[in-house]
């Protein structure tokens, strides 16, 4: 079987009769028993994969197929699917089973995608390296002795694999674009809002976003196209028409960008990943685009503002499991209130722990307006700030993470230089902008690098195009 | 701020989570550290600022108030760890 890494590709060759969904899914299965060590996927559907391909095969030959016929899909394990289990990577919601299917995962269904199994993260998607899951950490392809980033890190590796041709994630704080910069995909975060949150188990609501990992632009575009807009099960999702995404793949010309000093001066940044970022300012100049250094002095505020409003929202989230009406429950007890505590302090992990604990503190009545007010008064300031830069410029520019994939274990007692390999993406969680991260070379030791995209609320139109200009044009400078 | 073990216990049960004796000094000097990090934004003067709460730009979506299937009480239980035949179960709560 060929590799295959575009959509357009894939389609072109169920047209002609070269390859059939079948043959494909019969792949991917192959490509997922034989990487098996990087321990990606926490259930594969086979056999229900192979019997939807047929069905889909005969749909494409009758001329009745949807649009996404011939795409096979990975979940992260935070997106219901109706009938498949579900756990969040948590020993807390064993033996789960969804009783409905997320509106995004239905709508792929509709349009004849194949679910080809749900993927590892980390635990409740808190976590940077997909260390924190009650399954076991999952590998990077590139060097099993790295992490793969996280929380979304199973999905990026399986793009990364060619265990499937695109996955779907949530990012948080950079749940997606952060793994996929360390495996070398494309990862997109929309705007907040753009898509529905149904069926998404929640970690902090007011951040909590679907992402798409994929190889190419054109592909996450198409994914967006058809998960994107208005929802019933969604109050919160945004009414606005969503724009075809696909067709608008035309860059803008110049574009004006500007890429950040306290990004390029940060201390803790590796010298690969600067002189990539350095080497792409250099060719936006030479083809003719608007390139200037622009300043943000509240970066440094960024992530512990992030971190006392996720932990706060979470804390509250992660109230609803009680071992009460689903998942775990401990045995032999004989009141309530012991159930609660001891089934929740046995079934969540030590990193889920640390953030409700640190959401109860900061929520708890006598510290509530030194923390938690606190930081939602910052996050009004970051937003102007943000709002102001793209009153001047249509992108920010950014790398993705101060460094490329980082040893295994590495952070395993310092939860904060954790915390610190997401530096650059939360930005656009704590504003609501979209952000993607698009693979640029790799380092001496062969890990991948990415550069970051930032554009206006709902202007991915924009940056899926300037995405895909940049992909197809930019040749990875040597380092 | 300096979390106590005082102030831990409290928060421990008002999250309704237990720790051990080592888990409890973990948590505690975790705890602190990353507070101490996060009181980095008391550099930044922010007392005439308005707290930002809502990130979505949609307000009082509504619909019509139609009647429409919703979870079956089957379903509702499917994944009950202890359950009768209509209702969850759970130890006695009354004396």
């Amino acid at each position: 079987m060929k590799k295959y890494d575009s959509f357009a590709a894939i389609r072109r060759d169920l047209a002609s009769g070269a390859v059939t969904c079948h043959a494909l899914v019969t792949y991917y299965l192959q490509q997922i028993e034989e990487k098996k060590h990087l321990n990606v996927f926490l259930s594969v559907y086979a056999e229900e994969a192979l019997q939807k391909a047929q069905a889909i095969d005969e749909k494409l030959k009758a001329g009745t197929a949807g649009k996404l016929a011939g795409m096979v899909i990975g979940l992260k394990d935070v997106l219901c699917y109706e009938n498949h289990p579900l756990q969040c990577a948590s020993k807390i919601l064993d033996q789960f089973v969804s009783q409905f299917s997320a509106t995004v995962v239905q709508r792929l269904l509709d349009e004849d995608a194949i679910i080809i199994g749900r993927q590892n993260c980390d635990e409740f998607a808190m976590g940077s390296s997909n260390e924190n899951s009650a399954f076991g950490a999952t590998l990077n392809e590139v060097d099993n002795t790295h992490v793969p980033g996280g929380s979304s890190g199973a999905s990026a590796v399986a793009v990364q694999a060619d265990l499937c041709l695109i996955s779907i994630g949530s990012d948080t704080g950079g749940s997606v674009r952060q793994p996929a910069s360390f495996c070398g995909v494309v990862g997109l975060k929309p705007t907040y809002s753009r898509l529905s949150r149904y069926g998404l188990v929640a970690y902090a609501s007011s951040f909590d976003c679907i992402g798409i990992v994929g190889k190419s632009v054109a592909d996450i575009a198409q994914v967006l196209e058809i998960t994107a807009g208005k929802d019933d099960f969604d109050s919160t999702v945004s009414q606005k028409e969503v724009p075809p995404y696909t067709t608008a793949l035309q860059p803008l010309k110049p574009a004006r960008i500007a890429y950040l000093k306290e990004g390029l001066d940060e201390k803790n940044i590796q010298q690969e990943v600067r002189e990539q970022l350095e080497a792409k300012i250099d060719f936006l100049k030479s083809e003719g685009h608007v390139v200037e250094e622009a300043t943000l002095p509240l970066l440094d505020y960024i992530l512990p503002t992030y971190y006392i409003l996720t932990t706060a929202e979470a804390s509250s989230n992660l109230s609803r499991y009680d071992g009460i009406r689903y998942g775990y429950r401990t045995k032999e007890v004989d009141d309530l209130e012991s159930l609660y505590k001891k089934t929740r302090t046995e079934g969540f992990g030590k990193e889920v722990k640390r953030r409700i604990m640190l959401g109860t503190f900061v929520l708890s009545a006598s510290y509530y307006d030194a923390y938690y007010t606190k930081a939602q008064k910052m996050r009004r300031l970051i937003k102007e700030a943000t709002d102001q830069l793209f009153e001047q410029y249509d992108f920010i520019l950014l790398p993705t993470t101060p460094t490329t994939a980082f040893k295994r274990d590495a952070f395993k007692d310092d939860p904060i230089q954790m915390y610190l390999a997401d530096l650059f993406t939360v930005q656009a969680n704590v504003t609501g902008v979209p952000a993607m991260s698009i693979p640029t070379g790799e380092d001496a030791q062969g890990l991948p690098i990415g550069v970051q995209l930032m554009a206006n609320a709902f202007e991915e139109e924009k940056l899926l195009a300037f995405g895909h200009y940049l992909m197809e044009k930019y040749v990875p400078a040597s380092v | 701020m300096q979390i106590t073990k005082e102030i831990l216990e409290n928060i421990a049960h008002l999250a309704r989570l237990e720790f051990d004796e080592g888990a409890e000094k973990d948590m505690l000097a975790d705890l602190n550290k990353i507070l101490d990090w996060m009181e980095k934004l008391n550099e930044v003067n922010t007392d005439e600022v308005t707290p930002l709460i809502h990130i979505s730009a949609e307000r009082n979506v509504l619909r019509e108030d139609e009647v429409q299937p919703s979870l079956s009480h089957e379903k509702g239980l499917l994944n009950a760890p202890d359950k009768d035949a209509n209702y969850f179960r759970v130890p006695k709560v009354i004396e």
